[in-house]
């Protein structure tokens, strides 16, 4: 086991590394830059001073060296942007209101989508069933840029309940609506994937004889059906979990909240690239921590995938299922 | 069944004509297959032959509410503009929009899928850790940094779409091509000493093609999302085009005001969603190969 999460991890590094060239690459071959517009009609010698200030008059393996070395030493660089701020400064305060919201939106999505999905296939064809499917659908079909803005109507405009933007310093009443919003696909998902793994697990063999053997039939679904059911579930909530937390581009713009999928689109539109490549970085190894523990949780919830373990050439199941928008 | 692997029967034939028959049985798809004919017919027509121009601005007119005077069906913005033509010329570019990045995606996902999977080994190893790199970034960043970096005209921004949303892809055609790898007509094939070039196209893309007109089923409503998402921040098309997630964040600023200018477009997206992904879903059941 351990011996496998340390092949993993090596299995990592050069994912990083070319996520990192990749970025560094795409954002020095994009035309044009932060300064295009200021430095027009400037002295081309503060145009120099400015550009040897930001290291962008090096070579550019040289820049892409530096950039790396800093990195190392956990400096994701200057915002050029925003001259007095680093951008470890900038996903600093960001994460934490991206973390609090999709955590909260992932907590909500798991208890309710899996109780859902549960509910629905334990009374497959009844009433239940239908709504469940109905409404997920729903969920399914819907973006959040939809949901968000008529949540605002009618929560926030009509009724009058709760503030329609800002982060309020934390406050759970500002959180409600962008967290119901970040939720809702989250849940309708999380239904759909519950309730197909558990019905393709209530029909297989395995089950067929915990029945014969004449074990009550709770204890058939929390010891035979529960834990298979887990498996696509949890292949779905690693990556999500990484995308949410690292911020929901939408809803933070929508709702106003200060989170670094702001940061990123501002940081995009700005042609701020330290900033896109810092978040971009960020994102990647969160992404790669999470398909780790994702097959982790497999070994532990599939006995002959824990089997797999020793042998070389496994595959990495977690990688890229489930990806989520 | 049996009547279908007998020998004199074309089986080829036989499975896509199955196929076609449930699908057009599953009411639920063909309802959808129907609303989604009438939308691209309205969105080509209504722009051209529409009650109203659609660069024509009303002064005297804004923010008017849907109503039947002056055929202002779904109202008018708060440039004076009308809805309804602008609804259908959104619905205009967020289809063409979704049909063209699912083509950027459907050539190189199936390409780029299909060959790895057949020369298998090294190169398939390489490949697909290339596939491993990009799934570490999420696709909406990926496209927003392709759009804010090299432009958003319209069709850098189908590009940029086409070039993310392909991996899955790649992915599903792969997996189909190793299983179709040990099959004997394969062997049989190498025997005749067929160029990979033909046994590419003749033996194996048949094979695929199944699990990929779903997957494309449901590709195109996400890639119509993915621009909503674009425009939406203001990073996707720009003046004088429209789509339905420009619309809806247009709509969006004046909801208080005039929530049909959400609405509507919001709707229009919707029913477009669910038509598609019920299409997925009737196409998926018809191509099973459980249900033959």
């Amino acid at each position: 086991m351990g011996l496998y999460v340390l092949r993993r991890l090596a299995l990592t590094i050069p994912i990083l590394f070319a996520v990192i060239v990749l970025s560094f690459w795409l954002m020095h071959a994009a035309p044009g830059g932060p300064f295009d517009a200021e430095l027009i009609d400037l002295d081309p010698k503060v145009v120099e001073s400015i550009r040897a200030a930001y290291n962008l008059d090096a070579p550019v393996w040289k820049q892409f060296l530096d950039y790396l070395g800093a990195l190392l030493q956990g400096d994701l660089g200057p915002s050029l942007v925003y001259s007095d701020l680093r951008v470890s400064q900038i996903i600093a305060t960001g994460l934490p209101v991206s973390v609090t919201v999709g955590l909260s939106a992932i907590a909500i999505g798991f208890t309710v989508g899996i109780g859902c999905g549960i509910a629905a296939a334990l009374r497959q064809n009844s009433f239940v069933d239908y709504t469940v499917m109905a409404v997920a659908m729903t969920g399914v079909a819907i973006p959040t840029f939809v949901t968000a803005p008529l949540l605002i109507l009618l929560f926030g405009l009509y009724l009058g309940w709760l503030p329609i933007s800002g982060w309020g310093g934390g406050d759970p009443k500002h959180l409600l609506l962008p967290v119901i919003a970040l939720a809702l696909p989250k849940v309708a998902t999380l239904a759909r994937i519950t309730r197909g793994a558990m019905l393709e697990a209530i029909n297989t063999d395995y089950v067929r004889t915990a029945r014969a053997k004449g074990l009550r039939e709770w204890k058939v679904i929390t010891r035979h059906v529960l834990r298979p059911m887990l498996i696509p579930v949890v292949s779905y909530l690693g990556p999500t979990i990484a995308t949410v937390m690292t911020g929901s581009v939408v809803i933070e713009t929508i709702f106003g909240l200060p989170g670094i999928g702001r940061a990123f689109v501002e940081g995009a539109s700005n042609r701020d690239y330290p900033v896109v490549m810092g978040i971009v970085i960020v994102y990647a190894v969160f992404i790669q921590i999470l398909n780790l523990l994702v097959d982790v949780i497999y070994g532990y919830l599939d006995p002959r995938i824990r089997q797999s373990y020793g042998r070389p050439g496994m595959t990495t199941a977690g990688a890229g299922l489930g990806r989520s928008k | 069944m049996a009547a279908a692997s007998s020998p004199g029967n074309r089986l080829g034939t036989s499975i896509w004509r199955d196929a076609l028959y449930r699908f057009s049985v599953n009411r639920a798809a063909m309802i959808s297959f129907w609303i989604i004919v009438v939308l691209a017919v309205m969105a080509i027509v209504i722009p051209i032959w529409g009650p109203h121009p659609v660069d024509a601005v009303y002064w005297d007119r804004i923010l008017i509410a849907p109503t039947l005077e002056n055929r202002h069906w779904f109202g008018t913005d708060a440039n004076g503009r009308d809805m309804f033509v602008r609804t259908l010329y959104g619905a205009r570019i967020s289809l063409t929009i979704g049909v063209l990045t699912t083509l950027v995606a459907l050539v190189i996902g199936v390409t780029y899928g299909a060959i790895a999977g057949y020369f298998g080994g090294r190169v398939d190893v390489v490949m697909m850790r290339l596939i491993d790199v990009l799934y570490a970034v999420p696709t909406l960043f990926l496209v927003i940094i392709l759009v804010s970096a090299f432009g958003n005209n319209f069709l850098l921004i189908f590009i940029s779409i086409g070039a993310v949303e392909w991996m899955t892809l790649a992915r599903i055609v792969r997996g189909q091509t190793l299983a179709i790898k040990g099959k004997e007509y394969m062997e049989a094939a190498h025997a005749l000493g067929l160029p990979a070039s033909r046994i590419l196209l003749q033996y194996i893309l048949p094979n695929v093609v199944g699990p990929v007109v779903v997957y494309v089923t449901l590709l195109i409503p996400i890639n119509i999302i993915v621009e909503s998402y674009l425009s939406f921040l203001g990073l996707g098309v720009q003046e004088p085009f429209t789509s339905w997630g420009r619309l809806i964040s247009q709509g969006s600023g004046e909801m208080e005001m005039a929530p049909w200018l959400l609405l509507i477009p919001a709707g229009f997206l919707t029913l477009t969603m669910f038509c598609f992904n019920f299409m997925g879903d009737g196409l998926r059941d018809a191509l099973d190969p459980k249900n033959r």
